[in-house]
């Protein structure tokens, strides 16, 4: 029997789809996983059962061209997935069922892939660690002690360690982008539009965006093809005909232009860091692309933009969650009020608050101008710096993080030392642009970083197409203990 | 600028946010030393630019008028913390 | 005859105080679905069975916009003479009510998309234009039921999320009358655009009312209380008499008013306080991220102006030239859709004159009794307009028309019938008459000798022992050629 912990996406999908293995074999190796690995505390909810009925379906069916044919897969628990709990990470969704599914994982189950679990992630996506989860952290596979990233912390602790062989996750501020680094792994954040945010649990509205996270470039051409596309239930969802990602995968990219952004060199960079970026700077180069130094002035307003536009927009996306329609309500509480007040008192964790609480500050009378709508501003002219760019290369490289995987616990004291993790992915969702980072190297501790290639909206086929390039000049490797099991 | 245990008591009601007393010094320490983060932004001079109004390039796209939800009164009901058979119930308001 | 003047003052002992009044109308959009989500906006439906996810705001839920709700928006404000704006936003007005599922409402802030307009009223002391502020595209919310429990809320949204137009006037109005008079012009208005039902019983007209006081002859405003959430124009007009009243209490004896929200209780005829300062709403506007700016062309703007039915206004000014009305009467007959619709469609096979009467007289007398909208009326058009050519047609005296009006109105039985069944028709055969004439004249010759010998009252005995034995029916005009010669004689 094949180790399909060893096999990608594609590979599995092509092993079920010329009959050489079944969709009930593969699931049951996933479950097992799983079940072995409840340590790394990546799971919120499981749904075997239903797995495995829908494993034996898939295999009673004569033929099946599903980009994902048969294909276990866990996903985030944002994805609000039908008559299976999605509790978003938080005490206020913990028994929370939906009855509809989103957009995005009804997609995916059409091209035939079957749902494993629910992937645990930091409370309502606030944060960049999973450490803000009511369901506890979630481990990364590459040492006990180690964060995973966040917010999509679960998913990309999962996919590391086997437990799927690939999954999707959202990102905001970096959520996608930041784990695939710290786990050495493959994350992509499509252009804002692309994927359906309905029946996402929303975060910040105008950021959020979901997108695949795999173990190789490939796969995440595969996975955008089946995730994506034009949803009339969202208003701003981008109409335009499904492009074939995966088919379209080449190496041609002799001739591109490639944009070293220098406000990315940040004061204090840890030296491995801007090694591997010499390191991607000089594989782009033998491969044939031409090497330009640019400049994205306003890059370090970036972080604090967003740390006003996104909790804003939290403030009032989170205000649904009263304990009236559904969730969590307080027992205590005479009144109306009271009832609201405690409900969310004890339903959000400490992270959802402080951004409440920020979001509603910076709308507030008196106060809107000066942060909010300066905010907004600042945002257009960060979006400028980019498109002013995008006329004069055809793509930005950079690190993905500022360091590789922290300690559990190591900067839950401090807030603005966690929101730092996002410095570099930040700039990205602010401006609506695609971007994915993929693994390069590993620091001297022998954890993962990655390398970030951003480009203009609608153009996930070219970044694809020079990491699929990289990802083969670079071979990068990691093999893992399953010291969790 | 920092924010004070006052504001902070009245955001939290304005977000129906219980606060517990205790736990106020440090929210507002929290909150202050974010606050002071973003006030970075004020360096900059944004008067001749025009906000971000949307980062996706299109219009709004109108739907026909035609009745095609609703009618999934036990959907919309089941997962009430509080319901009977035909409302959503909650404690009363104190006008 | 004299216009009369503009004088609603308050006058107290001390001073004469003039009152200014800005109203908010909020009126529901005629459409078959909400807003921004695919549910029925049907009136009366079972609760919460006009809800879909987006309504109650479930985890993940979008807003999609109603395209006819925008183009419903458009001809009120062109109806309003106001001007579109092109380019508008749709912004968040975040606040907590168990009935308002989202904690925000979608509405329009900064960026509405109808801007400044202008609507006449007509008064008794001439006509007077009251400025539009805005009009905006907002959700509504649902209903919380308080009285089913002492102790909890009911929460049913079918409403949540129906379209409603925020009309916002300037402080232009003075006056209950005014007030009365402004908002059925505008319910008139959208009546004959067919954008909002102006049905106030059922909720689809309501109104802020904002009101301040200041001395006649001061230039500067008062400060202004708003009472909200009125919903008859009877209850208006009480509480702008109230509320005016008190605050020239509040002012003449030294206080000051406090900007405030109230309440009108109809029971004890007077306004409360609604909020305190401390819970004064800071709403926290902000553009929807989940939504784009609209923008609308002008072409398309063009196209539905060119569409629009004709309106009060223009149908008042056709019918007072085409058809010799004067003002007060056409007033009338355009103050609603329905009316003129009845009138236009009554005149299109019968005088115009009898019909304007019959109608403004006859029927509305009989619709105000019955309390009866026209659109329920017992009597047709149809049947009106052929009772009308009845008496055009000397069928029928305009006496023996009201007996048949009121069987009509019983029965709502076709005239002709009618008159046939009771042989009602008029006796206009001369010899017929001149037979019954002599009788008559033969029966009371003591009578006749009187009246020849000058007592000339008794002219009206003989007319009315014709009518007895004619049972009414002898046309009254060939009566009085007749009996005019007979008693020459």
């Amino acid at each position: 029997m094949s180790d399909f912990n060893k096999s990608s996406l594609s590979e599995i999908v092509n092993l079920i789809k010329a009959k050489k293995a079944s969709s009930l074999e593969i699931t049951n190796h996933f479950i097992n996983n799983i079940e072995k690995s409840k340590k790394l505390n990546c799971f919120i909810t499981t749904c075997f059962e239903e797995s495995l009925k829908s494993a034996k379906n898939f295999d009673n069916k004569k033929k099946f061209d599903g980009l994902l044919a048969g294909v276990p897969l866990a996903v985030k628990d944002l994805f609000c997935t039908k008559n299976v709990k999605t509790t978003a990470g938080s005490k206020i969704l913990e028994n929370f069922i939906p009855t509809y599914e989103s957009t995005v994982t009804n997609n995916l189950w059409s091209e035939g892939a079957i749902l494993l679990g629910k992937l645990n992630c930091d409370e309502f996506a606030m944060g960049s660690s999973n450490e803000t989860s009511y369901f506890g952290n979630t481990i990364n596979p590459l040492g006990k002690d180690l964060v995973p990233g966040g917010s999509s912390g679960g998913s990309a602790s999962a996919l590391a360690a086997n437990l799927t062989p690939a999954t999707i996750g959202t990102d905001t501020g970096g959520s996608i982008r930041q784990p695939a680094s710290f786990t050495g792994t493959v994350g992509l954040k499509p252009t804002y539009g692309l994927c359906s945010r309905w029946g996402i649990v929303a975060f910040a509205s105008s950021l959020d965006q979901a997108g695949p996270m795999t173990k190789n470039v490939e796969d995440s051409a595969l996975l955008l093809e089946a995730m994506s596309g034009y949803d009339e239930k969202d208003s701003t969802s981008i109409n335009k005909k499904k492009e074939k990602y995966s088919k379209n995968l080449n190496e041609k990219i002799k001739g591109l232009k490639i944009g070293i952004p220098k406000e990315y060199r940040v004061e204090n960079m840890p030296k491995e860091i801007d090694n591997l970026w010499k390191k991607g700077i000089d594989i782009l180069k033998k491969a044939g692309a031409k090497i330009v130094d640019i400049s994205l002035p306003h890059t370090k307003y970036a972080l604090p933009t967003y740390y006003i536009v996104a909790p804003a927009e939290a403030s009032s996306n989170l205000a649904r969650y009263d304990g009236v329609k559904y969730g969590y309500r307080s027992k205590k509480g005479k009144n109306l009020i009271e009832m609201y007040e405690n409900t969310r008192g004890e339903g959000f964790g400490d992270e959802v608050k402080r951004r409440i609480l920020i979001g509603t500050y910076v709308l507030s009378s008196g106060y809107y101008d000066a942060y909010y709508l300066k905010a907004q501003k600042v945002r257009k002219l960060i979006k400028n710096d980019f498109d002013k760019c995008f006329k004069n290369v055809d793509v930005i490289l950079t690190p993905s993080t500022p360091s590789s995987a922290f300690k559990i616990g190591e900067k839950t004291n401090d807030p603005i030392s966690m929101y730092l993790n996002d410095i570099f992915t930040v700039p990205v969702n602010l401006a609506g642009i695609p971007a994915i980072s993929i693994p390069v190297g590993q620091d001297d501790k022998g954890h993962p970083l990655g390398l970030q290639l951003i480009t203009k909206a609608l153009d996930e086929q070219k970044i694809l197409n020079i990491a699929f390039t990289m990802e083969k000049s670079i071979g990068f490797n990691q093999s893992i203990k399953r010291w969790w099991e | 600028m920092s924010i004070d245990k006052n504001q902070v008591k009245k955001v939290a009601k304005l977000s129906k946010i219980s606060l517990d007393d205790s736990k106020l010094e440090s929210l507002s320490k929290d909150l202050a030393s974010i606050l002071n983060f973003v006030e970075q932004l004020n360096k900059l001079d944004t008067k001749k630019t025009e906000p971000l109004t949307s980062v996706v390039d299109k219009i709004l796209d109108p739907r026909t008028d035609k009745v095609n939800d609703g009618k999934i009164k036990s959907e919309i009901l089941k997962n009430s913390p509080d319901k009977n058979e035909d409302f959503f119930i909650v404690p009363k308001v104190v006008e | 005859m004299e216009k009369d003047k503009f004088d609603y003052f308050i006058k107290t002992e001390k001073n004469s105080w003039e009152v200014i009044i800005g109203l908010e109308v909020h009126a529901q959009v005629i459409s078959d679905s909400k807003l921004f989500s695919g549910s029925s906006t049907k009136f009366g439906g079972k609760p919460n069975t006009q809800v879909s996810l987006v309504d109650s705001a479930f985890p993940g839920m979008l807003p999609v916009i109603n395209q006819y709700c925008i183009e419903q928006a458009i001809k009120t404000g062109l109806g309003l003479n106001a001007k579109i704006n092109l380019h508008s936003i749709f912004d968040r007005k975040n606040y907590f009510y168990p009935d308002l599922p989202a904690g925000y409402q979608i509405s329009q802030y900064k960026n509405p998309i109808v801007g400044e307009g202008v609507v006449t009223l007509d008064m008794p002391y001439g006509s007077k234009k009251i400025g539009i502020e805005r009009l905006h595209l907002e959700q509504d919310a649902g209903k919380s039921i308080h009285d089913l429990s002492p102790d909890n809320t009911f929460v049913d949204l079918n409403r949540s999320g129906v379209a409603l137009m925020e009309i916002v006037s300037k402080p232009d109005l003075r006056s209950p009358d005014e007030v009365n008079s402004y908002v059925k012009k505008l319910r008139s208005i959208m009546r004959y655009l067919g954008t909002c039902d102006g049905n106030m019983q059922e909720g689809s007209l309501r109104a802020d009312v904002n009101v301040s006081v200041r001395k006649k002859g001061e230039k500067k405003f008062g400060t202004r209380c708003e009472i909200k959430n009125v919903n008859s124009i009877k209850f208006m007009e009480m509480a702008i008499d109230s509320e005016a009243k008190r605050q020239i209490e509040l002012l003449e004896s030294g206080k000051t008013i406090e900007q405030e929200t109230r309440l009108f209780d109809t029971k004890k005829n007077e306004t409360r306080t609604m909020r305190s300062k401390e819970e004064a709403h800071d709403y926290r506007y902000f553009p929807d991220p989940d939504l784009l700016p609209l923008e609308i062309k002008q072409s398309f703007v063009d196209s539905l102006k060119k569409k629009l039915p004709e309106l009060p206004d223009q149908k008042k000014e056709r019918f007072i030239k085409k058809f010799k009305l004067i003002p007060y009467e056409a007033n009338l007959l355009v103050s609603d859709i329905d009316i003129s619709k009845y009138f236009e469609e009554v005149i299109k096979n019968a005088d115009i004159k009898l019909a304007k009467n019959w109608i403004i007289v006859e029927l509305f007398a009989v619709l105000n009794e019955k309390k009866l909208d026209i659109k329920d009326s017992p009597v047709s058009p149809k049947n009106l307009g052929s009772l009308i050519n009845a008496i055009s047609s000397g069928e029928i005296s305009g006496k023996i028309a009201k007996k048949v009006f009121e069987i009509m109105i019983e029965t709502g039985g076709e005239p002709s019938q009618i008159i046939k069944e009771k042989g009602l028709k008029q006796q206009s055969n001369p010899k017929e008459l001149e037979k019954i004439i002599t009788k008559v004249l033969q029966n009371n010759s003591e009578k006749v000798s009187e009246y020849k010998s000058g007592k000339e009252k008794l002219y009206g005995f003989f007319v009315g022992e014709i009518m007895k034995i004619s049972s009414g029916k002898a046309n009254p005009k060939l009566v009085n050629d007749i009996l005019k010669e007979k008693l020459k004689k």
